[in-house]
């Protein structure tokens, strides 16, 4: 993990920009998506569940000392690996920190055209959730 | 491979009236299988709107100048040409609305106000979109009448019998699809009207799904209202019809009040109201759109609907042949003679990631509810994809759809 959020987000550009075409980049986030810690069933709950989207997702947030820890899931495999990436740039992050990041990336990366908010993608309600509770806990 | 020679469809014409058609997404060339939601519409259809803003736009009904003239010949010269399509006996049987779900509710609080009371009993079948459900549930909740269900077969069948046993003395109202728009099913309304009437109800049809694929003849289903919208029936949003039988009409109070309804407005004496289809008219209609609206139709009765028909069912065939060579892919809906969709989940692949993935490769299905949550929750599932064709659709851009199919799963499994 890089020492910053900022920090993450230049690197999954970097890596992004390998890419010269998007169903490479949609198979490298579908990847990623594979790779993400399990969550338990039990958390599977509706107040962990988040709206907004065509898929089911369900994030679940606790404070680990001075970083805050995120465990998401879902059951589609780009959301899965959208997870992925915002994980990568906020989980175990100082709260503060994590308010103080604006989601470059999505712009940077061309996510946001690619998955806009019309697409019910349930990226923009993830991104609203980490902000919400970053907010609170800073 | 699907034979289609003995067809007399010419798709590449059909094609050439079409120039959205020529477009691509991502780069790929556009596989447009989503006519379910909104098919496209030919030039034939989108040149109205050129010609009607450049030549004769003005309001209609009330204006003596020859530009108002115009206009109003050529939107009621369209009510006739929709009382042709579906066969009406008369031209003031045909109300023109925003679209179906628009008719459907003018129905629901004309009709259904007047008449429905509590302890009374409306029939809806478990395949209907949420446009043929919601109006009845918020209009039950202030009344207070009942809602049944017509239950569906492990085909997405209507159970006939079942639908026979649900009649009482207190049934005043059957609210059905003529063709599902999830599974593609197409209902036996015609004998399903008959045993409404024989139990002294009466029968509304939503036909939205039927329009572009079947020929309507409301006469001959004996159906007591009947709806429709332009958008799937090659023509433009914002544009629906509601048939009602004259004496219905007649009888039923108005809904929205404003211009174009009224004989004479006082604030004495009150209003009086117009006849009928105006009364449930009020406002300036969407002009241009209901002219085009007659526009799509020639372009609909150019070409035939039992050639659209035969070409769409030979496309769903080959889209059924090959999507069943797909390992863990299930088709919902097998309704024998149904229409031109194919709903379907895959294992290990999530409808939204099949949806995002495919139009990468220029295809546009839908995936979803397609708001038809009852039905598909009956079903176990809460989204499916769902492939839909059109007269314009090929049996290689089938095999596109399929083999992006392929694809695409590869890459989440």
């Amino acid at each position: 993990m890089s020492d910053t959020a900022q920090e993450s987000q230049a690197e999954l550009i970097e890596e992004f920009e390998m890419f010269d075409n998007w169903m490479d980049r949609y198979q490298y986030i579908i990847d990623m998506g594979k790779q993400l810690p399990a969550f338990p069933d039990e958390w599977k709950t509706d107040e962990l569940k988040i709206q907004g989207c065509q898929s089911n997702v369900w994030m679940r947030s606790q404070r680990d000392g001075e970083r805050l820890h995120f465990d998401a899931t879902s059951d589609a495999a780009i959301v899965s690996g959208l997870i992925a990436v915002l994980m990568r740039i906020f989980n175990d992050r100082p709260p503060a920190e994590i308010a103080a990041t604006p989601p470059s990336f999505l712009e940077e990366l061309g996510l946001d055209k690619h998955l806009s908010p019309t697409r019910s993608n349930g990226l923009h309600a993830m991104l609203e959730r980490i902000y919400q509770v970053a907010k609170a806990e800073a | 491979m699907t034979d289609f020679s003995d067809l007399m469809l010419d798709v590449a014409k059909v094609r050439s009236d079409f120039p959205i058609l020529d477009r691509e997404v991502h780069g790929k060339p556009l596989v447009y299988l989503d006519n379910a939601a909104t098919c496209q519409t030919p030039r034939q259809v989108i040149e109205v709107f050129d010609d009607y803003y450049r030549r004769y736009n003005a309001n209609i009904h009330r204006g003596l100048h020859t530009l108002s003239d115009e206009a109003t010949s050529a939107f009621e010269r369209s009510r006739d040409k929709v009382r042709a399509f579906i066969n009406a006996r008369e031209i003031r049987e045909i109300i023109f609305t925003r679209g179906t779900t628009e008719a459907i509710n003018l129905v629901a609080n004309t009709w259904g106000r007047a008449n429905l009371k509590a302890g009374d009993e409306v029939l809806v079948s478990q395949l209907e979109h949420h446009s043929n459900i919601v109006p009845w549930q918020l209009l039950a909740k202030e009344i207070g009448f009942t809602i049944k269900v017509i239950p569906v077969d492990e085909r997405g069948v209507l159970d006939q019998a079942a639908y026979r046993d649900l009649f009482t003395e207190r049934t005043r109202l059957v609210a059905v699809n003529h063709v599902s728009n999830a599974f593609g099913t197409v209902n036996p309304v015609s004998e399903m009207a008959s045993v409404a009437h024989s139990h002294g109800a009466l029968i509304l049809v939503d036909g939205a799904q039927a329009a572009p694929h079947e020929q309507v003849d409301v006469v001959a289903m004996d159906a007591d209202f009947y709806a429709f919208s332009g958008h799937k029936v090659y023509g433009p949003t914002g544009v629906g019809v509601l048939y009602g039988k004259a004496a219905l009409l007649e009888a039923m109070p108005p809904w929205q009040g404003g211009g174009e309804m009224i004989k004479t407005v006082s604030f004495e004496a009150g209003s009086t109201f117009a006849d009928i289809p105006h009364k449930f008219e009020a406002g300036t209609p969407a002009i241009a759109e209901v002219i085009a609206l007659g526009s799509a139709l020639d372009w609909v009765s150019g070409i035939g609907l039992p050639l659209i028909r035969a070409w769409e069912h030979r496309l769903t065939e080959h889209a059924t042949k090959e999507l069943s060579r797909i390992d863990g892919l299930r088709i919902l809906g097998t309704a024998p003679g149904k229409a031109a969709v194919m709903s379907f989940v895959v294992e290990g692949a999530h409808s939204q990631d099949i949806g995002l993935l495919i139009d990468q490769l220029g295809v546009a299905i839908r995936t979803g509810h397609h708001c038809a949550q009852p039905l598909l929750a009956h079903f176990g599932v809460d989204a499916t994809c769902r492939a839909s064709f059109a007269a314009y659709n090929t049996p290689e851009e089938i095999d596109i759809f399929v083999e992006s199919l392929e694809r695409v799963i590869g890459m989440v499994r």
